[in-house]
């Protein structure tokens, strides 16, 4: 009994309402990678290239954002790339352009997040009611989003001319592109679901232990539909971002982004196991990626060397954050 | 007197090759706090799961204040007003306490799908003033201690008290196993205070316990009700007399085939073994030998036999087989210095459901089977039969999933990967014979023998306190993670359970 009385006399721990110790991981690194790029390179830290890095990140922080949600169930989404083709030729073909007569504008947009909206919708519903998991769906869903793509691109590219849309890329306000604004909008509303709706703290409680909730007389599964839905938006509208980017619907306009946008939510501190993490993380993850992507190319480093060095980089990083957990026979796959 | 809050009358739960309850009777009374007790595998748990509508009985019946009713859920014995506090404990570890509180009937603390903070931390905190808890209800659950983790239960269970206009019924599954001696004095206090407004039903191993918090204790033997007791006044030595019962056993344990001990040097030999839930476990094996742990629910016991495995982190002590020393303990050194695990849980941890006889019981020992890097079919296949003979294994062949055997098959083929390869000295048993029938569990039984003969020394968890006794030759006695006793158990001359049960609460 002597061991266990030390334990009762130990001060009470400090219960802890939010953050922990383990989530300073993330914004400490990317302080101090900052810090490093900016001493070794004074092109890296002047103002017009820090507002290039956060301008570069919009999209990838608006994709991030959606893909959280899925990460933090416990699941996985690999549906981005495709959604995103999709949306952005619907897009392109809704708004005024080359390829037709319309000129819908705003409703445009919002027709093609809808479309994210229901290819999330699909994943959502393969993976509760045919029990598809989620990595399954997902990929399906991508192949069947560049497939839509295909079709509407149908061998001509269609050019915008919408001057709203063009310049939600070109136009600045207070020195960040519109864009940069909408991804902003976009971590801002995303914290509020987390933090503050049923929704995302089911979401949140799913990755923890869904077992509890079904104990608990909780239906889970409109909450994973919902959650997909929620995260297809956020795809739809990373298509219609790079549609602006690009002045052109283009079937590869999310190539890439699916898996980016994991890399950044977990080096963030979101666990592909679920429970940890959210938009604040994911968001802090984005900037990681991006100042490691600009920093590298301002100190000089090799463009061959680029892609391996940053993988190595986020290796070491979800290495690094998951050290706390580890333990004897652990089972990772 | 008034209607009983509970009431089972019959109730039968069968499980293949189980019979788990057996016509169980109980009253609970309002106001009550009624303590459960009963041996492992007495059916206790089966009883609970029963009454919050988690397993549903083949027969018999359950009153709540003397209505019929039929429970098909956690949330349908809430909407009758029985909650439990489970012993593997049920809250969602990232979120508040507030939210474990209300999770599944948020009320007015969630509108239109958004959140009210300041309305679910005042919802939860009226459920903590209840048992007067100071915790904090926007705390994060996995910030908190154990004990106030289980507070977080209770005032959970308590909220029921909403949705019924009756007293609720506190179901308690082994609420202290883990908690610290102050923490069960205040769990204790919660417990008397709950009875001014509720029924309480209390599962313990400690008899101590039962008989200190409990009015009155209702005792279960293999699935049936054998008795009650008035706690005032009563003894746990009474109490110990009617969960054991008299079993008389026709060399169940095949004890007439018991080996001769080897008295030479000893084949197992642990000196200051500690680990986080063990100190300083010292004990020796000779071949041939037959040692049993026996200790109650986190008496550590089950973490020391993985230890030895090397499937445990160990800070201090050492290993040596055949006198030599096991350096960093692994589970690969281990199973290269001749020990063989069969783990208590067999279908997740002992076998590869999907794959077949063959592969299981070859998984350990591959070069068994192997010319070089490649697997022999013909060695493989000539292997595989003979054992199947051996432990007349029943099965339609070896490339039968081992999952479609029946549990006593399954745990021999298990046995059988670390015969295969005949290098066998140590086998580390770990409920061998848990979830099997009396048949199967007297060829395991048999089994264990053959190979003490051998020369197999033998470290044995038992399911019970009999299986610890008749099986083995010397029993270590294991209380809160260290050695209490050693106790010679010869043939003819076996101590009685009581003097165990002694030692080990």
């Amino acid at each position: 009994m002597t061991v266990t009385s030390e334990v009762v006399n130990a001060p009470r721990r400090q219960s802890r309402r939010g953050a922990s110790f383990r989530d300073a991981g993330p914004p400490v690194a990317l302080i101090v990678i900052f810090l490093i790029f900016a001493a070794l390179s004074p092109q890296f830290r002047s103002t017009d290239n820090v507002q290039n890095i956060v301008d570069a990140a919009a999209v990838l922080a608006v994709v991030t954002c959606g893909i959280t949600f899925v990460l933090m169930m416990g699941s996985i989404d690999l549906s981005a790339a495709g959604v995103m083709g999709a949306c952005a030729l619907t897009v392109s073909l809704l708004v005024a352009n080359n390829r037709n007569d319309n000129d819908f504008g705003l409703l445009g947009i919002a027709v093609a997040v809808l479309l994210g909206c229901a290819f999330g919708c699909v994943s959502g519903l393969a993976l509760v009611l045919l029990k598809v998991p989620s990595f399954m769906a997902t990929l399906g869903m991508s192949a069947v989003g560049l497939g839509v793509a295909t079709l509407m691109f149908a061998g001509v590219q269609p050019n915008i001319s919408d001057t709203m849309v063009k310049g939600l890329a070109i136009e600045r306000f207070l020195g960040f592109s519109y864009l940069t604004w909408i991804a902003a909008v976009c971590i801002l509303v995303g914290w509020l679901i987390q933090r503050y709706t049923r929704l995302g703290r089911y979401a949140f409680a799913i990755g923890g232990a869904e077992e509890v909730l079904l104990l608990s007389g909780v239906k889970v599964n409109p909450y994973k539909v919902a959650v997909f839905a929620l995260a297809g938006a956020f795809y739809g509208l990373g298509g219609v971002m790079v549609t602006s980017q690009l002045g052109a619907g283009l079937v590869q306009a999310g190539d890439g982004y699916d898996f980016s946008a994991i890399t950044a939510a977990v080096v963030g501190g979101t666990l592909l196991t679920g429970g940890r993490g959210g938009i604040l993380h994911s968001a802090v993850g984005v900037m990681l990626v991006m100042v490691l992507t600009n920093g590298l190319v301002q100190i000089g480093v090799s463009p061959y060397w680029q892609g391996g060095v940053e993988g190595l980089i986020v290796v070491a990083a979800v290495a690094a954050a998951v050290i706390p957990q580890r333990r004897r026979n652990q089972v990772v796959k | 007197m008034s209607v009983p809050a509970l009431e089972v009358r019959g109730l039968v739960k069968h499980y293949p090759g189980v019979k788990a309850l057996d016509g169980v009777d109980l009253v609970v009374q309002q106001n009550e706090v009624l303590g459960l007790a009963g041996e492992n595998g007495a059916g206790k748990s089966t009883l609970l799961k029963a009454l919050v509508g988690l397993v549903a009985p083949d027969a018999g019946s359950i009153y709540v204040r003397g209505e019929p009713v039929r429970l098909r859920s956690v949330v349908d014995a809430a909407n009758h007003g029985i909650g439990m506090v489970f012993q593997e404990q049920s809250l969602v570890p990232n979120l508040t306490a507030a939210e474990n509180i209300v999770l599944g009937s948020e009320g007015p603390a969630v509108r239109r799908g958004v959140y009210r903070w300041e309305v679910m931390r005042r919802l939860a905190q009226e459920q903590l003033d209840k048992i007067g808890s100071p915790i904090d209800p926007l705390a994060r659950t996995d910030s908190l201690s154990f004990a106030d983790r289980q507070m977080v239960e209770i005032a959970k269970v308590l909220r029921i008290e909403e949705r019924t206009q009756h007293p609720p019924v506190v179901i308690l599954d082994e609420p202290t196993s883990v908690l610290e001696s102050k923490e069960i004095d205040t769990l204790f206090a919660q417990i008397r205070r709950l009875r001014e407004f509720a029924t309480v039903i209390f599962v313990s191993h400690r008899l101590d316990e039962v008989l200190d918090v409990c009015d009155r204790v209702s005792v279960l033997r293999g699935g049936q009700s054998v008795g009650e007791v008035a706690t005032a006044g009563a003894v746990p030595r009474e109490l110990h007399r009617m969960m054991i019962g008299s079993t008389g056993s026709d060399d169940h344990y095949h004890e007439n085939a018991a080996a001769t001990v080897g008295s030479e040097q000893p084949r197992l030999s642990v000196r200051g073994l500690s680990g986080t839930t063990f100190q300083d476990i010292s004990f020796d094996v000779a071949p041939g030998e037959i040692v049993s742990i026996v200790g109650v629910h986190g008496s550590g016991r089950e973490d020391v036999c993985r230890a030895l495995f090397g499937a445990e982190p160990t800070t201090a002590g050492e290993i040596r087989m055949d006198g030599k020393k096991i350096d960093l303990p692994s589970t690969r050194a281990a199973c290269a210095a001749g020990i063989g695990y069969v783990p208590a849980e067999r279908k997740l941890e002992g076998m590869v459901g999907a794959m077949s006889v063959a592969e299981n019981m070859t998984l350990a020992k591959q070069q068994a089977r192997c010319a070089g890097p490649f697997v022999a079919p013909k060695k493989q296949a000539t292997l595989v039969d003979s054992w199947i003979r051996r432990l007349s294994i029943r099965t339609p062949g070896r490339d039968t999933a081992i999952q479609r055997l029946s549990g006593g098959n399954q745990q021999k083929v298990v046995l059988a990967r670390w015969l295969v390869a005949g290098d066998i000295r140590l086998l580390l048993l770990d409920h061998p014979t848990r979830g099997l029938d009396i048949g199967a569990r007297s060829e395991v039984y048999r089994l264990m023998r053959e190979l003490a003969a051998t020369g197999v020394a033998t470290v044995l968890l038992a399911d019970s306190l009999e299986e610890a006794i008749g099986m083995a030759d010397r029993i270590l006695v294991m209380n809160d993670g260290r050695v209490a006793t050693e106790v010679a158990c010869p043939n003819g001359a076996k101590p009685s359970p009581l003097d165990l049960v002694k030692e080990m609460v």
